[in-house]
């Protein structure tokens, strides 16, 4: 019983407490949103800056944090902690670090708690904000968007740290004792990801291959037994947040008119079908979409629900901007709701949604978290468009995807036949593409001039699919072969017509055993002669290493 | 707070209790800088508060202090600062001189700089004000030269892997909950903080360096007796 402790002080001291896990978390999360953090100093206080420090506060964040504490403080035995973990386009996902909370009972009785106690906490944010860059996910976050996505996750209770594969890290980032109990601020980090941080993921094509070799477990959610919580976050952001799908019905209207994304809409709601495995205390959230995340509780806006509510299903909560999620939702969206494929979608969107990506996966001025109303940043731009534009963007890029992926050297046509059962209004474009793709000169060259590309479906997408979607019945399509950037000056000859050319070179001469096995004759024969050459010159060698003494 | 009148040379030996922790790094030249504010930045981020606003009966309130991300241009690395641009700017000037007087002293481009934190004692006239340190960080520099590009391209991942750990290195210290000043009433403020500054009050500080003389062999020499040594002739 702590009888020292003045009941003003206990409450002080409960206060605290509380609002430092809350601001843990805050930082935390900020620090792998992936955009550089920006608060003003202030001289002059306004009281609602807990410890001094401008540390904003993302009110799903928050949500969240309060959530997981349930209303409890870390004490013994019961840590809070942040799980923050990455999540490739192809749907694998791996545990980064663990940031945890904790109590012990270690306990400083004359430690004066409305001052030191409180400075105390006040320094262990700041170590905090310095240690959460300093780590190697926070690398990674800033990187993220295109490949992978980071999540977090808050539980409460015990700290699990087996995710983090072998011989991970712990850093420790400060201590604060107090009469209660000594507080603790640490963090796990996986380790075997250095080496994969910045170079692999910037690296686009082999990267399923690099992903697949280093998840020792498939990280599936029905397997995986570290993960009771990972879940297909369709329905179960349905049943705890119904607000996700009230504003995905108002998406697909919005959507209504035009069919690509409606088609991505259908498949996504198939995908939010699958069987959820069971949930507990936690939710996945995705680090991204601050935007999105306001949405999801005012759910006012129609467009952005709907291409982050597609993705979000997957993962949980978006924090951070609603276009890094387009960028890499798609990937997800197309490869229908399978369970432990990864689908050889391609991981580049189409080159000019790039740009709109890059652009889209700029944060929000922080201080706004509502989308509706974004107001300085240029950033925002984006998300400020009306309704009308932002339904462009990611509608295109979906669609663009959609189209390149049919189009690209798809190595599994299951896919598409997949694609097809989804009763999508493309199916049709689909199906013919297997046939498309037996055509493929790259799998087999074809006799004929007339070949198709690959190329042509991605370059001419909309051409492509208008012409095709009209011949629906056809075997397949002829398309002119018209490969992009091919100068008939320089070389008159087409790109398909150069490959079957030189597709066979003849072999070396020197890789021809006859030849070699003269030259090697050759060689021993005039070894005789090479040696006496040396040996005459002798004392020029010797005369050299006289010089080295 | 580059040059301080008040008190002994800071190149003096510390006072009693003061602690004094030494980081070192090795960094390619047009490194320097970046290394060294981040260095200096993540020290002074745990060493400033709020402004101070004493109110009646010797109670105060604390202003807020603002943080931001600082990315490096030259290094993989990425560190947290006050968002306070006239400290900002003090650190930025003293580094640039530490800097040029790496370069232009034709040494082997080995220096220290230092971050010393101090109060001050008033003394009665004629003694001038004493300033007693209680908090002093030093930085050994040393600067490297590469041959090429690839060799460039690891140096900017090996520095950042580096400087990872001296953050590390840094909040450790400051995790020790050691000495500091007491909280001072308001007519003693200025003997523990700066508070020049509009925006944030960091304690009392000053910022010097020393750059080390060159050793006398030549390189040549050394190569030759590699060499020699290598072939064991």
């Amino acid at each position: 019983m702590d009888t020292d402790l003045s009941s003003q002080d206990r409450k002080d001291l409960d206060k605290f407490i509380k609002f430092f896990a809350l601001k843990t978390v805050q930082v935390i999360v900020q620090a792998r949103l992936g955009e550089k953090i920006c608060t003003r100093s202030s001289s002059s206080p306004t009281g609602s800056d807990w410890f001094n420090l401008a540390i904003k506060d993302i009110p799903e964040v928050t949500h969240e944090a309060k959530k997981a504490l349930a209303g409890q403080l870390p004490a013994v035995g019961r840590s809070m902690c942040v799980e923050i973990s990455l999540k490739t386009s192809e749907g694998d996902s791996m545990e980064l670090e663990i940031w945890c909370l904790e109590m012990n009972e270690k306990c400083d009785k004359e430690i004066k708690v409305s001052y030191t106690v409180y400075n105390r906490l006040s320094l262990l944010l700041k170590s905090l904000l310095a240690i959460t860059r300093v780590t190697p996910a926070y690398r990674l976050s800033r990187k993220q968007g295109h490949e992978y996505v980071i999540l977090y996750r808050i539980y409460f209770g015990e700290v699990q740290l087996s995710g983090l594969g072998e011989g991970f890290q712990t850093v420790r980032v400060g201590t604060v004792g107090t009469p209660v109990g000594t507080i603790t601020l640490s963090c796990a980090y996986r380790i075997n990801l250095a080496f994969m941080s910045t170079r692999q993921f910037e690296r686009t094509p082999p990267i399923m291959g690099i992903i697949i070799d280093h998840f020792v477990d498939r990280p599936y959610p029905s397997s995986s037994p570290m993960h009771p919580c990972n879940y297909r976050a369709g329905e179960d952001n349905g049943a705890v947040y119904p607000s996700v799908e009230d504003s995905q019905e108002v998406c697909t209207t919005s959507f209504s008119t035009s069919p690509p994304s409606q088609c991505v809409f259908t498949v996504t709601k198939a995908h939010f079908q699958t069987p959820p495995p069971v949930v507990t205390d936690t939710l996945k959230v995705p680090v991204m979409g601050l935007a999105f995340s306001h949405q999801l509780s005012s759910s006012r806006l129609s467009y952005q629900p709907a291409a982050l509510g597609v993705g979000s299903a997957d993962m949980g909560y978006p924090v951070l901007f609603a276009g890094g999620l387009n960028a890499a939702h798609p990937h997800q969206l197309i490869g229908p709701g399978k369970e432990g494929g990864v689908p050889p979608v391609p991981s580049q969107p189409a080159h000019g949604t790039q740009a709109d990506q890059e652009r889209m996966c700029t944060p929000l001025d922080g201080v706004h978290y509502s989308a509706a109303t974004p107001s300085s940043s240029e950033d925002t731009e984006t998300v400020s468009n009306s309704s009308e534009g932002k339904c462009g963007s990611p509608h295109d890029l979906l669609e663009t995807i959609f189209i390149r992926k049919v189009g690209a050297f798809v190595n599994k046509p299951i896919n598409q036949v997949t694609m097809a059962n989804l009763d999508i209004p493309f199916a049709m474009f689909a199906s013919k593409n297997v046939e498309l793709e037996d055509n493929d000169p790259m799998v087999n060259p074809p006799e004929s001039p007339e070949t198709e590309s690959p190329l042509q479906g991605s370059l001419h997408s909309e051409g492509s699919s208008g012409s095709s979607t009209g011949n629906t019945h056809d075997d397949f399509v002829m398309i002119d072969f018209k490969p992009a950037f091919s100068k008939d000056d320089i070389l008159p000859m087409d790109l398909g017509t150069f490959y079957r050319e030189f597709q066979n070179p003849p072999q070396l001469s020197s890789l021809s055993i006859d030849i070699g096995a003269q030259s090697m004759a050759e060689d021993l024969d005039s070894l005789p002669e090479k040696l006496a050459v040396h040996e005459k010159n002798v004392k020029e060698f010797d005369a050299f290493v006289e010089t080295l003494q | 707070p580059l040059s301080s009148r008040c008190c002994a040379p800071s190149g003096a030996a510390p006072a009693m209790n003061c602690r004094a922790e030494v980081l070192e790094v090795s960094v390619e030249g047009r490194q320097v800088e970046e290394a060294m504010l981040a260095v200096l930045h993540t020290v002074l981020l745990h060493r400033s508060t709020g402004k101070f606003h004493y109110k009646k009966e010797g109670t105060y309130s604390i202003g807020t202090v603002g943080t931001q991300d600082v990315d490096c241009d030259f290094i993989d690395f990425a560190y947290v600062r006050v968002s306070s641009e006239e400290l900002d700017r003090a650190l930025r000037k003293a580094v640039g001189e530490f800097k040029d007087a790496l370069r232009s002293s034709g040494s082997d481009g080995m220096g220290q700089i230092s971050l010393e934190f101090y109060q001050k004692k008033k003394s009665r006239w004629p003694f001038s004000d004493e300033c007693i340190p209680w908090e002093l960080w030093t930085i050994k520099v040393n600067v490297v030269n590469l041959a090429n590009e690839q060799e460039r391209q690891i140096c900017r991942e090996k520095v950042g892997e580096k400087l990872c750990e001296k953050i590390i290195n840094i909040v450790e210290v400051m995790n020790r909950h050691e000495y500091l000043p007491k909280m001072p009433t308001q007519s003693e403020v200025d003997n523990v903080f700066d508070t020049s500054l509009k925006d944030v009050q960091p304690y009392l500080y000053k910022i010097s360096y020393q750059i080390t003389d060159s050793l006398g062999t030549s390189v040549t020499t050394t190569m030759r007796r590699l060499i020699k040594d290598t072939l064991a002739l």
